[in-house]
């Protein structure tokens, strides 16, 4: 940690314990190239400035360039935990623009890898919290069985991180019977699995210590700050997408969405462990009714490029006017624009959309849930140690690549 | 024990030798150094975007990186290999040139991922297309992410690399 | 999500604010004039329990086309609100013209709104009077131009100058590196 935290020359006498200290951008403990600013007396935050941006890479920018087929390739790199949970919220945003209907198999199947997706992320989630406060057993548990879902991506579909699974109009691939199969061993084993992590963290003294009445954030504080996910659940505010807005199949599955009631670290950390309980039990229902049928609706855009009479691209013309082109020529093309919002492990992922009838989205903005938690950091830390910090960091289990776009 | 003969020395590998009874190896010093590099790279602890999840599998248990010495160390004065695991951009270049700065000679710069190679699917006006504009990379892992497997293979090369060196221990006159 | 109610009671509230209103794909959305947007969100939020502020963005209407919305003045701010107690969702579109690029700061009524209006200054150039601390967040301090306006290429006009100090920077270090001396074939035993 010697390295990460350049210390300014401290002030005049009498003030040492003034200090001025930059976190980050390469920090272990910030999660990725998050930088602040701290303004520290002794060890008691006074202000805290957070710096984003070292991964903006101008993906609103880009999806206007391109067109709505290509996007989806971006929304991989968005949330990179759970890459499939913003896959999903991104069909779904395109669909409802567009006009697409998904069939029901299609629909189940992207709640589980929804849900498949939302484990693996509060996994990762609580494992880098844990090994920031100094638990590294966790770490290495939780990891383990982020592997096995990881390895269930890269049989479905070829990739563990970046997926690309769903399609406009469906999915990719269909399930295969191994598939389920393992999908069912793991959902068999994996209560028993929180419950191995709960005996080493749930009751640890040090961890209480470090979580208990840590980072407390109010139900209004929380809605005021738009911090949305399980770190407004903790808070006791009971708004989850999955019930406000159904999208996929959650209408059709039963699950309970648990609150929190102090807010503080440690209720934050019981809403995620209860959560994974939850989505264990929908990934349980979706084997169960998994429906047969078609896995990609009979409208869905095509990425093959149609034999047509009469037309006739420009040699020069790159691939991706080919590809604007083609979805152009749809005929329920939908001007206007819509707000979609899905929930994604760390909270509410919105697409909004601008469309004036043409192949690509003329405006695409991202409401990205990190973004606006690593904004709340201001507030959160003022007045806690330097040590709350990361434990807030970790709490509001916030990615960077989300966050800067 | 008296005078070692030559012939008295056990051959261990090319040009090495070990002297019996005693706990000694002799051989030329390029290659003692560079046994000793290539079996303890320490990369920094500094990701960037997607691969560096991969690279944390890649350290936790499953493919297990401590097995090839290889420990990430928090502090850049005390790594010698950086692994630029994800995207660069334009903000972050100036800092990733810091931490490299900030390391001791002999350093190794892996690039992972199609980002660090090329700039990846993210040719905008912020992104660095390569990380060798400013940097001088070793070892290319392809992929978007790669797999922690090919991680260790670009790992691996490295160790290669550093094998194949010559009295890598001061500037070149 | 049948959020008339709202709508009538904004054009009830807000007579002259309102400008248009219409609904797309069971969206409500509200045209509203630059001028009082703080008083209209703080209505929303303290009256028809809007206290979610989802999304806040910018629009550059520079070069769009459409055959059925409205619009004349080249920016846009885009409000998303929803009430988590009754479940309803409602947008405010508000035009910025390009000639004075401002809009109030919504800040007061939502802390979290604080970083969207820095993020779309950043991009879109939209300044939000009132803001406490108005400064770009996403590109570097000293970054020229407002990426997500239309006339910015994708790849930028211009490089950034604190990478061009970066790459002469690196070339001059590259000087003291170590190298291994292959040249010197042969190994000295």
């Amino acid at each position: 940690m010697s390295k990460a935290m350049t210390v300014d020359i401290p002030v005049s006498a009498g003030d040492e314990d003034h200090y001025r200290i930059k976190m980050g951008p390469q920090h272990p403990a910030t999660h990725g190239v998050l930088r602040v600013d701290l303004d520290l007396q002794g060890e008691t935050i006074l202000e805290c400035v957070p710096h984003v941006g070292y991964l903006h890479r101008g993906f609103e920018k880009l999806a206007e360039h391109r067109s709505y087929v290509q996007n989806l390739v971006l929304t991989d790199r968005l949330d990179y935990i759970a890459a499939m949970a913003n896959n999903v919220g991104y069909c779904e945003a395109v669909e409802k623009l567009l006009g697409i209907e998904v069939p029901l198999r299609a629909r189940y199947l992207r709640t589980m890898v929804c849900e498949m997706s939302r484990i693996s992320g509060h996994l990762l989630g609580l494992a880098t919290h844990a090994l920031d406060i100094g638990a590294m057993t966790v770490f290495l548990y939780c990891f383990r069985e982020r592997e096995t879902l990881l390895e269930l991506f890269a049989e479905l579909c070829g990739a563990r991180l970046t997926p690309t699974y769903t399609r406009l109009g469906g999915v990719r691939q269909d399930v295969t019977h191994s598939i389920m199969m393992k999908l069912e061993r793991f959902v068999n084993e994996f209560p028993a699995n929180i419950e191995e992590y709960e005996t080493l963290i749930d009751t640890n003294r040090i961890w209480l210590m470090r979580t208990v009445d840590v980072g407390t954030l109010s139900a209004e504080d929380a809605v005021s700050l738009s911090i949305t996910g399980p770190s407004l659940r903790g808070s006791g505010v009971d708004y989850d997408i999955r019930k406000h807005f159904p999208y996929a199949a959650y209408d059709l599955v039963d699950f309970e969405v648990p609150l929190g009631e102090t807010g503080d670290t440690y209720a934050r950390y019981r809403c995620r462990i209860e959560e994974m309980h939850q989505s264990n039990h929908i990934l349980r229902q979706c084997i169960e009714q998994m429906p047969p049928g078609p896995i990609i609706g009979d409208d869905a855009p095509d990425l093959v490029m149609p034999v047509k009479q009469g037309r006739k691209l420009e040699v020069d013309a790159p691939a991706r006017q080919g590809l604007i082109k083609l979805i152009e020529d749809r005929e329920t093309f939908m001007e206007g624009d819509i707000y979609v919002p899905t929930e994604v492990p760390k909270g509410e992922l919105g697409f909004y959309f601008i469309s004036d009838g043409k192949g690509s989205p003329y405006r695409m903005h991202i409401r990205s849930p990190s973004f606006i938690h690593i904004g709340a950091l201001k507030t959160m830390a003022k007045g806690v140690m330097v040590a709350d910090l990361i434990a807030i960091i970790g709490t509001m289990d916030v990615v960077l690549g989300e966050c800067d776009r | 024990m008296g005078q070692i003969n030559k012939n008295d020395l056990v051959k261990i590998e090319d040009g090495v030798r070990f002297i019996p009874g005693a706990s000694a190896l002799v051989g030329p010093l390029n290659k003692i150094i560079n046994w000793g590099r290539a079996g303890s790279i320490w990369p920094v602890t500094f990701g960037l975007a997607c691969c560096a999840i991969e690279m944390m599998v890649a350290g936790a248990s499953t493919n297990d990186l401590d097995r090839f010495g290889i420990i990430f160390r928090a502090s850049p004065r005390q790594a010698d290999c950086l692994i630029l695991a994800g995207t660069i951009t334009k903000k972050m270049a100036p800092v990733i040139r810091r931490v490299y700065d900030q390391m001791p000679e002999p350093r190794y710069v892996l690039a992972m991922g199609s980002c660090a190679c090329s700039g990846g699917l993210f040719d905008t006006y912020a992104v660095v297309q390569g990380g060798d504009e400013f940097l001088p990379v070793d070892v290319y892992i392809p992929g978007c992410p790669p797999r922690p497997e090919a991680l260790l293979q670009g790992l691996i090369k490295l160790q290669e690399k550093i094998n194949g060196e010559q009295g890598r221990w001061s500037q070149m006159a | 999500m049948e959020s008339n109610g709202i709508v009538e009671k904004l054009r009830e509230k807000f007579p002259d604010e309102v400008l248009a209103d219409y609904q797309h794909l069971g969206q409500n959305c509200v045209l509203i004039r630059r001028d009082h947007i703080l008083d209209v969100c703080r209505y929303l939020r303290d009256e028809c329990s809007m206290n979610h502020l989802m999304c806040l963005c910018g629009v550059d209407n520079s070069t769009r086309t459409s055959t059925v919305d409205s619009f004349s003045e080249r920016f846009e701010v885009v409000y998303q609100l929803y009430s988590i107690a009754t479940k309803q969702m409602i947008r405010l579109r508000t035009q910025v013209p390009e000639d004075d690029c401002s809009i109030e700061s919504i800040t007061s009524l939502w802390i979290g709104a604080d970083w969207l209006e820095r993020e779309c200054f950043d991009l879109m150039g939209i300044h939000f009077d009132g803001h406490p601390d108005l400064r770009r967040i996403l590109t570097p301090d000293d970054w020229e131009g407002h990426p997500l306006r239309k006339e910015y290429p994708l790849r930028g006009d211009r490089e950034w100058i604190g990478y061009e100090e970066l790459k002469a920077k690196s070339k001059e270090l590259s000087k003291f590196d170590f190298h291994s001396r292959d040249h010197e074939k042969g190994e000295h035993e």
